[in-house]
């Protein structure tokens, strides 16, 4: 499997005109990751908390004997707590480095096919803790399909949380 | 033998690379051009040459020198390559394969020197540089076919068959598959508990047996012997040897204990390290040693063997051993540690010192070691493979090093503990709690406290706990402190694991211990790499993931050890100079006061005494007191006359007794609150009448008791009763900046009978010393404008002034180390806080003045 390219250089992609992304719901948000770097997506997982953490680690998961960083999505975009009982599901994704780390959704969506033309910069009213970690925006038909930088979003030691 | 260990290496390797010349010739007929496949062959017949030089093989040696002209005039383009050529090199390449099976079978070379092939590899390579376009070397190709049809006929696989090199990196893989079949056999385990069937239950212990065995297997085949480590040291020990002048013999014992690659890698350099020191500073040289009838050949032994699941690895000389009055004042020179730190320490924590940061005997810096840097880093390097360096030293009869190492760092063994949780938490585990692991190489021992009784044991210092262990404190930590996720408190057991963190020992309190596993350590993903209390995590037999405990980490971020060991240099030298001014305080409640101090120093005792037995007597409240009718004073009253005197209430009173030669006092207190150790930081001085300023004292804010105000208030007869001793006793001036240090020095002074002046600066103390008589000077070394160094220098100018002695009053080490290298006309000095070392010194000084009579304090104390 070849590299995935995380970078945001959409139009310089000479030949490809449209694009597949795994999708998933933080806070009736649509967000999506380039589909080569996730490497599954799991129900949720039985959870050991690392006290002293940062807070948007929620904890760590077995994946099939790998131990897996887990962060939650709702604390890392600065967006409501998730309710009392409502459990999170696991998008795993693939770093460069080739170690697994957990981002902890609300709600799987489908793998959807994008055209990289409708894409556009992440609007600048968006929450500041959001647009930093977003590559930019899909225009899709009926919603918004936000794109997260993968690489950003899980360098928890640099956002200093 | 460790030359057959090279040896063994060497055919091994050779056998590999004539395997591939082999191919690599036939190649290069085909392409006679290509640079790569001659500089590969070139290489591969330079080392075999190189390495039988090495090991003494002649005949081989000359065989691969004359083939490797040919080659390198090939390489550098001089002649062309012809078949004629490659049979030669080919039949060299064979006659070098049958040598090295005789080397294998007999461990040397056959008899056969080859003269026939060397002729014609001779003629091939001086027809090269005769005649580039070639000749007809190598004619008689045939001729030779005898030679190498005599190979002496090995029994059984030989070596090079029997092994095979493998990437470390699969290994590395197989070590990590097995690591996950470890675990799913601890699952398989604990599934099968509760189980009943018996097929299921003999299968699993199969399955355990086979994975224990696989898991040995595994580990074995990253194992090296640690010989390979040890086989460059007879070199090291004898080039040393020989540039320091000296004899040394190296025995080495167990050089085939094995260790896991990872750990030889580990200690090669500390190992080499090591063994340097030992020939530096150890061994003596031959004229030193025949003096002290030893040998005039010092003795270097190595020892390697395998207990308890560690590796021992002992490093021994019998050389001169360690000093350790020349260590302690060395680490006192370098302001390492204090004097009365040097004086309290056992020689065995003395011979420690060779492990502090910066630290080095050698008198002078040689190429070899001396430098400061070394022993500190290697008791690091051991210790970060989760290994213990031990030093034991006998002087004049050697050193010895022990090292404890573990055979291997991916799988270990580790103490399962849990914290309940106290979140509401609904995936909550069968054992009750979030467990931990702690790896057992820390693990000293497990206390159990029950019930109340159990409880009491736990004693605080302050707000520190501590447990009393056989007659020692041992700090205690609560893990759910540490790691701040809420203490319960529900239990009435306290279980405590006691631990070795670096150089300290602490208890660690948690809420169960569960059991001993062997574990699988897992990285930690690096967003969790800043947290160092965690060392790892690893996957428990259900499947949930345990963290793992960084015992170091934890002393650390609870402060029992405050530093780590990078920054254990500049931050003994921090600690020391705190240090100095270190004094242990008498904290106590009085009035409106809430936190006052005296130091503990000065007070006789602590009493409690029973309002019944307070009798009045001259208008004053005393009492009878070992025979003696002790006088009472309140001290909320002394500090506030107008205020409502509680302390007479309490019953019993709370009294704090002082003493001087002849008189007693007890000063009522309304609580005693606590006794602490600590440097006083942050001063200011008070204006209020009775107390000498305030200091941070154990983190809070404290005033400090003016105690020559108020025993005078109390009790004006106290000073008055020394008024006519006075005369006789010896007076001391005070030079000192600090009010605070002032009082504190004078209180003491004045207890001790001595008559004291005070003053802040160089010139009021001159101007003093002209008014009165004075018989000993004591001076702050920051007294402005210029010291009391400058107060020093104009003294001894001035006539009938010189003779005083003086004693300098010092802050921190440093100022120590320049007192007793350069004392300016200074007698002596001490810290300012140490009371009696002070009243000691002063009293030797004022006797030695020539007249004990008049000069010894009028209380005779000291």
């Amino acid at each position: 499997m070849n590299a995935p390219q995380p970078s945001n250089t959409v139009a310089a992609e000479g030949g490809r005109t449209n694009r597949e992304y795994a999708t998933f719901f933080v806070d009736g948000l649509f967000f999506g990751i380039d589909v080569l770097q996730v490497q599954e997506v799991l129900r949720y997982q039985e959870m050991t908390g690392v006290p002293l953490a940062p807070a948007v680690i929620e904890g760590l998961i077995n994946l099939r004997g790998q131990i897996v960083t887990a962060i939650d999505m709702r604390r890392r975009l600065k967006l409501r707590a998730r309710a009392e009982g409502e459990t999170p599901m696991n998008a795993v994704v693939r770093t460069k480095e080739g170690a697994a780390v957990s981002l902890l959704v609300d709600e799987i969506g489908d793998v959807v096919e994008v055209d990289l033309e409708t894409f556009e910069p992440a609007p600048d009213n968006v929450n500041p803790a959001a647009r930093d970690l977003l590559q930019g925006v899909y225009k899709l038909k009926d919603r918004l399909l936000l794109v997260l930088d993968t690489e950003k979003t899980i360098d928890i030691a640099a956002s200093a949380a | 033998m460790d030359d057959q260990e090279v040896i063994r290496e060497f055919l091994i390797e050779s056998n590999e690379n004539l395997a591939r010349l082999d191919q690599e010739m036939v190649e290069l007929e085909k392409r006679p051009k290509d640079p790569q496949l001659l500089a590969s062959i070139f290489r591969t017949i330079h080392t075999i040459k190189g390495t039988c030089g090495f090991l003494g093989f002649a005949s081989l040696e000359a065989v691969t020198h004359l083939s490797e002209n040919i080659l390198s005039q090939l390489r550098d383009g001089k002649r062309e390559i012809t078949p004629e050529l490659v049979t030669l090199i080919l039949e060299t390449v064979d006659v070098v394969k049958t040598i090295m099976v005789g080397i294998e079978a007999n461990g040397r070379e056959g008899p056969e020197a080859y003269d026939e092939l060397r002729e014609r590899l001779k003629a091939a390579s001086v027809a090269a540089s005769a005649d580039a376009t070639g000749g007809a070397p190598g004619a008689d190709a045939h001729a030779t076919s005898s030679e190498a049809d005599a190979p002496a006929a090995p029994k059984g696989p030989s070596v090079s068959d029997s092994t095979i090199r493998v990437d470390v990196v699969l290994l590395d893989k197989l070590m990590n598959l097995v690591g996950e079949l470890v675990l799913a056999r601890n699952q398989i385990l604990q599934f099968n508990a509760h189980q009943e069937d018996s097929t299921l239950n003999a299968t699993s212990q199969r399955l355990n047996l086979i994975t224990t065995e696989l898991q040995e297997g595994v580990m074995k085949t990253r194992m090296q012997p640690i010989g390979v480590v040890w086989n460059k040291l007879p070199r090291v020990v004898r080039d040393l040897a020989t540039s320091f002048g000296k004899q040394i013999r190296l025995e080495m014992d167990g050089a085939d204990t094995e260790l896991d690659k990872t750990i030889i890698e580990a200690i090669k350099d500390p190992l080499t390290h090591i063994v340097r020191n030992c020939c530096d500073h150890g061994v003596e040289k031959p004229e030193v040693r025949i003096r002290n009838g030893k040998p005039a050949q010092g003795t270097l032994t190595l020892r390697a063997f395998h207990e308890g699941g560690q590796v021992n690895i002992e490093i021994a000389d019998d050389g001169a051993g360690i000093d350790v009055q020349i260590l302690k004042s060395k680490a006192v020179q370098l302001g390492l540690i204090r004097m009365e730190q040097a004086e309290r320490m056992t020689d065995r924590e003395a011979s420690a010192l060779v492990f502090l940061p910066g630290f080095s005997t050698a008198a002078k810096v040689t190429s070899v070691s001396g430098r400061g840097v070394g022993m500190d880093v290697v008791k690091t390097n051991i210790e970060k493979i989760g290994g213990v360096v031990d030093l034991v030293s006998r002087l004049g009869e050697g050193t010895t090093l022990k090292l404890k190492i573990p055979l291997t760092l991916a799988i270990i063994p580790g103490l399962v503990v849990t914290l309940r949780e106290r979140r509401s938490a609904p995936r909550e585990s069968e054992g009750g709690g979030v467990r931990y692991v702690i790896p057992q190489v820390s693990l000293l021992e497990l206390i159990r406290l029950e019930g109340d009784t159990g409880k009491r044991q736990i004693e605080r210092i302050h707000d520190t706990p501590f447990y009393r262990r056989r007659g020692s404190l041992l700090p205690l930590v609560y893990l759910a402190d540490v790691l701040k996720v809420g203490r319960t408190d529900d239990s009435g057991v306290v279980n405590i694991v006691v631990l070795q963190a670096e150089d300290r020992q602490f208890g660690l309190v948690v809420d169960g211990i569960s059991d001993t596993q062997e574990i699988v350590v897992k990285p930690l993903g690096k967003q969790l790499k800043s947290l160092n209390c965690y060392a790892g995590a690893t996957i428990m037999g259900d499947g949930r993931v345990a963290l793992i405990l960084d015992v170091s980490g934890i002393a650390q971020l609870s402060g029992v050890a405050r530093e780590s060991r990078d920054k254990a240099g500049a931050e003994m030298q921090r600690r020391d100079h705190a240090d100095s001014e270190r004094q242990t305080f008498l904290l106590f409640r009085a009035g409106s006061f809430e936190r006052l101090a005296v130091p503990l120093s000065l007070v006789a005792r602590l009493e409690e005494i029973s309002l019944s037995k307070i009798e009045h007597a001259g208008g004053k409240r005393v009492v009878q007191y070992r025979g003696r009718i002790l006088q009472l004073a309140s001290l909320a009253q002394l500090l506030e006359p107008d205020a409502v005197d509680n302390a007479a209430v309490q019953d019993p009173a709370q009294v704090v007794v002082f003493n001087n030669a002849e008189r007693s006092i007890g000063i009522m207190v309304d609580q005693i609150l606590d006794i602490v150790e600590d440097h006083v930081s942050i001063r200011q001085t008070a204006a209020r009448q009775g107390l000498l300023g305030s200091a941070v004292i154990g983190k809070k804010v404290t005033d400090l008791l003016d105690l020559h105000a108020v025993i005078h208030a109390a009790d004006d007869g106290w000073f008055a009763s020394q008024e006519a001793q006075r005369a006789s006793g010896a007076t001391v001036m005070v030079a000192e900046p600090s009010p605070f240090v002032r009082g504190l020095v004078r209180t003491s002074l004045e207890m001790a009978g001595y008559r004291v002046i005070e003053t802040d600066s160089t010139h009021g103390a001159l101007q003093e010393l002209e008014r009165h008589k004075i018989d000993v000077v004591l001076a702050g070394l920051d007294l402005p404008p210029d010291n009391g160094c400058g107060l020093m220098q104009a003294m001894r100018r001035l006539p009938g002034v010189a003779q005083i002695p003086a004693l300098a009053l010092i802050d921190n080490a440093e100022q120590a180390k320049t007192c007793r290298e350069h004392p300016q006309g200074f007698s002596d000095y001490q810290t300012k806080f140490d009371r009696d070392a002070m009243l000691q010194s002063l009293a030797r000084l004022a006797s030695a003045l020539g007249a004990p009579e008049a000069l010894v304090p009028a209380g005779g104390r000291g």
